[in-house]
């Protein structure tokens, strides 16, 4: 009787115990879950349910007409040629120069480099903008992309060289050793053999690079003018300058998020495994 | 010589040492010169251009240290260092321990728990623009979400980031919404790198989770919290995305941290050697706090 009892206590006490643990579990992905649900709900509203004084949750009926608005009325399409040119010339330049950097530095264990990018990554992104800006207007780059992109390096380069540096020395050294050995240059070492083993790392490195120069706001808001905007100052841009109108302004939001949140979604392995081991972010 | 003996310790072949590592650098000299123009002689520019007066538009001349003197007296500044420090205390402290808690859950194994931690780290990839638009629209006093929440469970309605009085914990609160994920990624990392044998004869020894949690998880990852503690404090001293769109440094100058006048000093108001001096300062103030965390780390290692 008594073993009966306190065998239903322990149970009752782990039914308890998971509820408890279920809800902490939902407690701490429920703010997430729910912001981005408004945002899709702003953005498949009409304007009066937006601006009602009792919100409306579930769109009834849904309506397509702010996406179809922040193409028409703002040129969404330039401003995402920008971001995909900006972002993408700026990750692959990076990755270009920064796999072999990550190889060199990891071989010859030149840690005093490592904390030069270290330093990099303590610095605030508006600490660069103030030269920069000066040098672009003095060398006559403004109104073109080419000043957005090569200071989108001063976030890529940083985090391609400090995921590939971690890469390199957890590499076994043998197998390059080895045709290093039988003959093989370095060079064809790092191209035959050691780029092939990193290549998880290189998608790690291309990812996180592309993520935070996808999102970089700062550098955009000084440097480009009205023709060369990237998206979030696009999208900053749809408030300082227009009325305000709600439904239009989440629509343009969802947009310029939604290719990163879709990345996390089918990356999360690649990049939990970036940011772990370096908690990089740039800007 | 005896300049590389500490690398020669390396495990393995006998390949190392200083002939060995020098035939490395055609890799980093690419890469090193792009650093280079991009990154340090942006800071060398900036000292340079510390001690000079400068707006845009007028005269070029060398005034030594005025720019730097300046700053003590400058009452919007000092202003902005107490905001900057009172916001980065508290967008340190709410996801540290949030981010800690975080990982404790989903350090244990239930079902769904991939896709869990994916929503949880969604907040820290969103593009910070985005987001911080979603949440001003949520704090609008009158048509936002959020004051319809709070009266509809008596709660009063808040001013949110439209009061001088709450605008700053307004902003934590989307800091750390932001940022507990970052926390929780790099705590997360520490507790599966742990042994299990502390934590089954504390079991077998009847402890309860709350003790297990106080006498051996935290002491435990306490490394793995330090690091965290000091990318945190890095980047709530530069917070600039959220702040800047959700209230521009407003109502008045009552959110306005360093970084935000910073950029009205060099991009509104165009005083380039002033702002330069500023950066300076500022560039110190984040070196010396992130330096002291990390020696507190140093310590903990030796004890």
């Amino acid at each position: 009787m008594k073993a009966l009892l306190s065998m239903k206590g322990y149970q009752v006490r782990r039914l308890v115990g998971r509820v408890f643990f279920g809800l902490s579990v939902f407690a701490l992905v429920s703010p997430a879950i729910l912001v981005f649900l408004w945002m899709l709900s702003l953005s498949l509203k009409n304007e009066v349910d937006n601006m009602s004084f009792v919100p409306v949750f579930i769109p009834n009926p849904p309506t397509l007409a702010n996406f179809i608005e922040v193409f028409e009325r703002n040129d969404f399409l330039t401003y995402t040629i920008n971001s995909v040119i900006v972002s993408f010339g700026a990750t692959g330049l990076a990755l270009l120069l920064g796999v072999p950097a990550g190889f060199g530095i990891a071989k010859a264990r030149a840690h005093k480099v490592a904390a030069l990018i270290m330093i990099a990554r303590v610095t605030p992104g508006l600490s660069y903008l103030i030269p920069l800006f000066l040098m672009f207007q003095w060398l006559g780059l403004t109104g073109s992309l080419a000043p957005l992109l090569i200071t989108h390096l001063v976030i890529t380069v940083p985090i391609v060289v400090w995921v590939m540096i971690g890469f390199f020395e957890g590499l076994p050294a043998e197998l390059e050793e080895a045709a290093l050995v039988d003959g093989a240059t370095i060079w064809q070492a790092f191209i035959h053999i050691a780029m092939p083993l990193a290549r998880p790392g290189i998608v790690v490195a291309m990812i996180l690079a592309f993520i935070f120069s996808w999102n970089n706001f700062i550098f955009g808001v000084v440097l480009a003018g009205r023709a060369t905007r990237t998206l979030p100052v696009a999208v900053y841009n749809v408030i300082s300058f227009e009325q305000v109108s709600w439904g239009p302004l989440a629509a343009a939001a969802l947009l310029v998020t939604l290719p990163v949140l879709l990345l996390t979604l089918l990356m999360q392995k690649e990049i939990v495994a970036g940011l772990t081991a370096g908690g990089v972010k740039g800007g | 010589m005896n300049a590389g003996a500490g690398e020669v310790r390396a495990p393995s072949t006998g390949m190392r040492g200083k002939n060995y590592a020098r035939k490395y650098w055609p890799f980093v000299v690419p890469a090193g010169l792009v650093v280079f123009a991009v990154i340090v002689f942006p800071w060398i520019f900036t000292l340079y251009m510390s001690v000079h007066e400068w707006k845009v538009g007028g005269a070029f001349t060398f005034v030594g240290l005025d720019n730097y003197l300046r700053l003590p007296n400058d009452e919007r500044f000092l202003g902005a260092v107490w905001r900057t420090l009172y916001f980065t205390v508290l967008s340190v402290a709410f996801p540290v321990i949030l981010g800690v808690a975080a990982a404790v859950c989903f350090h244990r194994n239930f079902p769904l728990r991939g896709l869990a931690r994916t929503i949880f780290i969604l907040p820290m990839m969103a593009t910070p623009v985005a987001i911080a638009l979603v949440w001003t629209m949520m704090f609008h006093p009158q048509a936002g979400v959020l004051n319809y929440l709070l009266t509809s469970v008596g709660i009063p309605p808040s001013m949110w980031s439209y009061d001088s009085a709450t605008v700053i914990p307004t902003l934590v609160l989307v800091e750390t919404w932001q940022w507990t994920p970052l926390v929780m990624l790099i705590v997360l990392g520490g507790l599966a790198s742990l042994p299990t044998d502390p934590f089954e004869a504390a079991r077998i020894d009847g402890a309860s989770a709350w003790d297990m949690f106080r006498h051996l998880t935290v002491p435990l990852v306490w490394p793995h919290i330090i690091v965290a503690t000091v990318i945190r404090t890095i980047d709530s001293l530069k917070a600039f995305d959220l702040i800047f769109v959700i209230s521009g440094g407003g109502p008045g100058t009552s959110s306005e941290t360093i970084n935000l006048y910073l950029y009205q000093t060099a991009f509104a108001f165009y005083n380039m050697g002033y702002a330069a001096a500023m950066t300076v300062v500022f560039f110190i103030i984040i070196l010396l706090i992130s330096l002291v965390l990390f020696s507190s780390r140093q310590q903990e290692k030796w004890q």
